[in-house]
């Protein structure tokens, strides 16, 4: 059965990882020359007088060790306190707030095109194995695996514009709760370029899972028992095949958070994904370091709720 | 206590034994079909690739021609030219080479710190294997594109930042890939004698430990190939790899946006050649696979 | 005698038709569920059709156990495949008849093929610990069959209850929740059993159940299965390798060698008068007090026939040291012979007095 015991270990295990996620980006992002207050004043920082530079350095904590401002930043964390943009002076959980459901959005739904088409294909590919339209369903997605999702974002949005004058609505986002029509049109087609190389990557799994699991000895059983083809289809291979293609969707998630960063640049999404780039061009050095860390917050999530669904579907895992 | 001569250095190698030298592995490669075309088109990327290096081209990737802007395809521009007149032929000769040059100097570097990481905490376990394990979870908590993102911030821009981001991406899956059969390996009782024996540990490791190591690693070198060129190349679109007015495929990709409604090949054949390159990497390391092992070579 | 047996070679294997007084004898001890006649299974290859079933003849009646045993390769595996219509892909019947109760079995579409299936012959398998799907509760993987015959949910659940408890496994009712990995492999192969037995039917075919299990398992098993057989009445097809679980279980042996029935005894005369030189060879081979660590599996001189290269004549004739200038001409047909019948042209009081060269491999010791 699912023991506390062991969703203490794994949850202290994701807590234990983020924290060092944590470290990792603050010392990564403390290598960079020059600081906040050059960043945001550019060559003016020369200008300043000694007094006025040293209130600055205080305003953005930097006149504290490195071991202090990672103390204040991590018990920041704790409160929820992320500190400010050093280019609009915003708070940093504010901006993260309207553009996390933005990339949530578009990463959930490509995640749930790309499952549903991948296993869909692998199921047929894996049921014809062999055959031509098994080798052509491999073959495309080894091609949908190939090709950058800039490179299909750059020909959804040229074609989209030339052939159809169809241009997405961009700039503010419109969330679901508004209008939902309006909001797929704009969430569709970046999450529909993100979904191709995830559909290619669980079809692969589905396809070689379904023709090594059609083999097994207890499909073998089932035949025998003299059970409808569907259903052996359905209740034994598929069913043992689903264990192996959470875990990869566990797995493709991180890639897909990636991914957004992409498309959201290309489709003009707000996004975290442009809030990262942006903050990154602007060396606004709170802001990339809540961005980077919210997003591995939702991809340790992500792969605890996998690990959680990986345990209730396979029985053999419960026994402790 | 007698002591026996437990093994001699003939001892055969248990489990997966790539005993197999360069040459033959190779053969092998090029009898699984997969490999062999991998192997074909990866050559021909490599060779194109220099081609471009020694600007042995046609054209100078960087040099204007103001009267052809947005030339189609020609005997002249056998690629037709981007909204400079710049020759694409040329420029995507050059830009492999970007590519294949971040994406050699990355997966080197991941490689040999990865595979060292790996094989240090498979090998000596307990706190080794414990610091080495988390480290590689943190790295892992980090998507791919983000983290090479993180390092080019605090890097600044320049293919060798590029790689270097792009490597402290793949350092951890070559951690991994390396641990596992070295944890098996390594209680192996042959091990387990040459340690008693006395044999230096870093000769154990690198006669004993590497060589039943060596085949996922070789197989994870060539997939990593493939995922640096995608990385490289969508970092340079988005502006943080390669800097113009230097020739990149992806940096080719997001100058096309603006003119690929009304010249297709400003887009097409530089995505092609990533395409390319990703495809023939990837049925490279389907050829090694099945070549490094009998199991899978026998079931296709 | 010369007449009958030339008779006979041209006769019913040829051409695959029901046979008539040359047939299997003796005959079952009560009225045949299952009989086999001239069945003929091929699988396709690159260089054509390779026959790995020749002909082969077989016959239960209600409550009888017909072992059928073999070295690997010998087609024993591909008789019990053919009789449940489970051949792979590439593999067809392409002559003679499985009757079951007088029906034929083989021309029937697989939609047809497939409501006999688990009804009426229900399939056992070999490897307890692999055979049963590891994500579907016990109850589910029990009441599945009957569901796919057309039993309510309601009267599945109580057959799954009942027929737990008579494969004697205790606490069906719990048993039903349980999932594979938490039961131990003899109590796996109890429930393979129970999923056979559920519907009811009146063929059972099991194809090495008891292989994989230690040995007192083992025997509990074959006391199971000998009760349910005489509890339901069953015709038991048992494929085995295994000369004692034969010993133990079989009211009759088929010795099938390259595809055909080489010999079909009671299993008393098996043991005491071989008719066939390779059952003779296969019963040196056993275990005695001064050996009692021979093999498991008998091993005989001279290599396995290769039936992509079968020569003319006996296939046993390479191996076989009473071996005429008649057996490399020409295949016997299986005849009768009073207590048992035998494919060799040979009655064994004509056989030479050379000792067989028999080598064994201390397997399973």
């Amino acid at each position: 059965m699912l023991t506390w015991r062991w969703f203490a270990a794994r949850f202290g295990g994701a807590v234990l990882t983020l924290l060092g996620v944590t470290v990792v980006v603050f010392v990564v992002l403390r290598t960079i020359p020059g600081d906040a207050v050059t960043a945001s004043l550019g060559t003016e920082s020369g200008t300043l007088t000694p007094a006025q530079r040293e209130s600055l350095n205080h305003y953005y904590g930097i006149d504290k060790s490195w071991f202090e401002q990672l103390w204040t930043w991590i018990s920041g964390i704790a409160h929820g306190d992320l500190g400010l943009s050093t280019t609009s002076g915003k708070a940093v959980t504010e901006l993260l707030g309207t553009a996390l459901p933005v990339t949530v959005e578009i990463a959930a739904l490509a995640a749930l095109m790309g499952t549903a088409a991948g296993i869909v294909l692998g199921v047929l590919a894996g049921a014809r194995a062999g055959r031509t339209s098994d080798t052509a369903t491999q073959g495309a997605a080894l091609v949908g695996l190939a090709i950058p999702e800039f490179v299909v974002g750059t020909a959804v949005v040229t074609i989209l514009a030339e052939v159809f004058s169809y241009f997405p609505s961009t700039g503010t986002f419109i969330p679901m709760t508004n209008s939902v029509s309006e909001n797929l049109s704009q969430v569709f087609y970046p999450s529909l370029v993100l979904a191709i190389p995830f559909a290619a990557n669980v079809m692969r799994t589905t396809r070689s899972e379904y023709v090594e699991m059609a083999e097994a000895d207890y499909v073998r059983t089932a035949r025998g028992k003299g059970l409808h083809p569907g259903r052996i289809r359905r209740a034994h291979i598929l069913r043992n095949a689903t264990i192996p293609i959470v875990t990869l969707t566990g797995i493709q998630f991180g890639y897909l958070l990636g991914g957004t960063v992409i498309v959201e640049q290309i489709f003009a999404l707000p996004g975290m994904g442009r809030l990262l780039l942006t903050s990154i061009t602007n060396r606004d050095y709170p802001v990339v370091q809540g961005t980077v860390l919210v997003i591995a917050v939702l991809f340790v999530l992500v792969n605890l709720i996998v690990d959680l669904l990986y345990r209730a579907i396979d029985p053999r895992t419960r026994a402790a | 206590m007698s002591i026996q001569p437990l093994v001699t250095e003939a001892e055969p190698v248990p489990a997966s034994a790539p005993a197999a030298t360069r040459s033959r592995l190779l053969a092998r490669v090029w009898r699984d079909r997969n490999g062999r075309v991998g192997l074909i088109v990866t050559g021909f990327l490599v060779l194109v690739a220099v081609l471009g290096a020694v600007g042995a081209v046609p054209h100078d990737p960087i040099a204007q021609h103001p009267d052809d802007r947005l030339q189609g395809p020609s005997a002249t521009y056998w690629f037709g030219t981007d909204q400079f007149g710049r020759d694409i032929a040329a420029r995507v000769a050059v830009g492999i080479w970007t590519s294949l040059r971040v994406a050699v100097l990355s997966v080197a570097i991941a490689t040999v710190i990865g595979s060292l990481l790996g094989i240090c905490a498979g090998f000596f376990r307990g706190w080794v294997d414990q610091v080495v394990s988390r480290f590689v979870d943190i790295l892992f908590a980090f998507p791919a594109i983000l983290l090479a993102l993180a390092v080019v911030t605090a890097l600044g821009t320049g293919w060798q930042n590029t790689a270097i981001a792009i490597a402290v991406v793949y350092t951890p899956i070559f951690a991994r890939v390396s641990r596992g059969p070295t944890l098996s390996v390594g209680n192996a009782e042959y091990i387990k004698a040459q340690r008693v024996l006395g044999t230096p540990l870093p000769r154990v490791m690198l006669r004993h430990v590497l060589p039943n190591v060596s085949a996922p690693i070789v197989v994870q070198v060539t997939l990593a190939l493939s995922w640096a060129i995608l990385t490289e190349s969508s970092l340079s679109f988005l502006g943080l790899g390669t800097q113009p007015p230097a020739a990149s495929l992806g940096l080719m990709v997001s100058d096309a946006r603006s003119t690929v409604a009304n010249a297709w090949w400003t887009l097409t054949f530089p995505a092609l050649a990533i395409v390319v390159a990703v495809i023939a990497l990837n049925l490279l390391g389907d050829g090694l696979r099945s070549a490094l092992d009998p199991r899978r070579e026998s079931r296709s | 005698m010369t007449d009958k047996l030339t008779k006979a070679r041209t006769g019913p294997h040829e051409n695959g038709a029901p046979m008539s007084d040359t047939g299997a004898a003796p005959r079952p001890t009560g009225d045949p569920v299952l009989t086999v006649r001239g069945l003929r299974t091929a699988v396709r290859t690159a260089s054509g059709p390779l026959e790995i079933l020749r002909g082969v003849d077989l016959d239960v009646a209600r409550g009888e156990t017909v072992a059928v045993v073999g070295e690997s390769g010998s087609g024993k595996s591909f008789t019990a495949l053919s009789i449940a219509g489970l051949l792979p892909a590439g593999a067809d019947v392409t002559g003679g008849s499985v009757l079951l109760e007088g029906r034929d079995l083989v021309p029937l579409p697989e939609d047809e093929r497939r409501k006999v299936r688990g009804a009426e012959i229900g399939m056992v398998y070999q490897d307890p610990m692999t055979s049963l799907n590891p994500v579907m509760r016990i109850g589910k993987q029990v009441t599945e069959g009957l569901r796919a015959h057309g039993w309510s949910k309601e009267d599945a659940h109580e057959r799954a209850l009942e027929v737990l408890g008579e494969v004697g496994l205790p606490s069906p009712r719990a048993l039903m929740r349980q999932y594979p990995h938490q039961l131990s492999g003899g109590m796996r192969q109890r429930v393979l059993i129970a999923c056979a037995l559920a519907p009811r039917p009146k063929v059972l075919i099991a194809d090495e159940p008891t292989t994989a299990l230690d040995v007192t398992i083992q025997q509990q098993i074959l006391g199971t299965v000998a009760r349910l057989r005489d509890e339901y009445g069953l015709a038991v097809v048992w494929i085995t390798h295994d000369l004692g679980v034969v010993a133990r279980i079989a009211d009759r042996v088929a010795v099938m060698y390259a595809g055909r029935v080489a010999e079909l005894s009671r299993t008393r005369s098996l043991f005491t008068e071989p008719q066939h030189p390779y059952s003779s060879g296969l019963l040196r081979s056993l275990p005695t007090p001064e050996h009692p660590h021979q093999a498991l599996l008998p091993q005989i001189g001279g290599a396995p026939i290769l039936l992509s290269d079968l020569p003319p004549g006996c296939p046993f004739a390479a191996r076989c040291p009473q071996r005429a200038d008649r057996c490399t001409r020409e295949e016997p047909p299986l005849v009768n012979r009073g207590s048992a019948s035998a494919a060799c042209w040979f009655p064994p009081h004509e056989w030479k007095n050379t000792p067989m060269e028999v080598t064994s491999h201390a397997q399973g010791a």
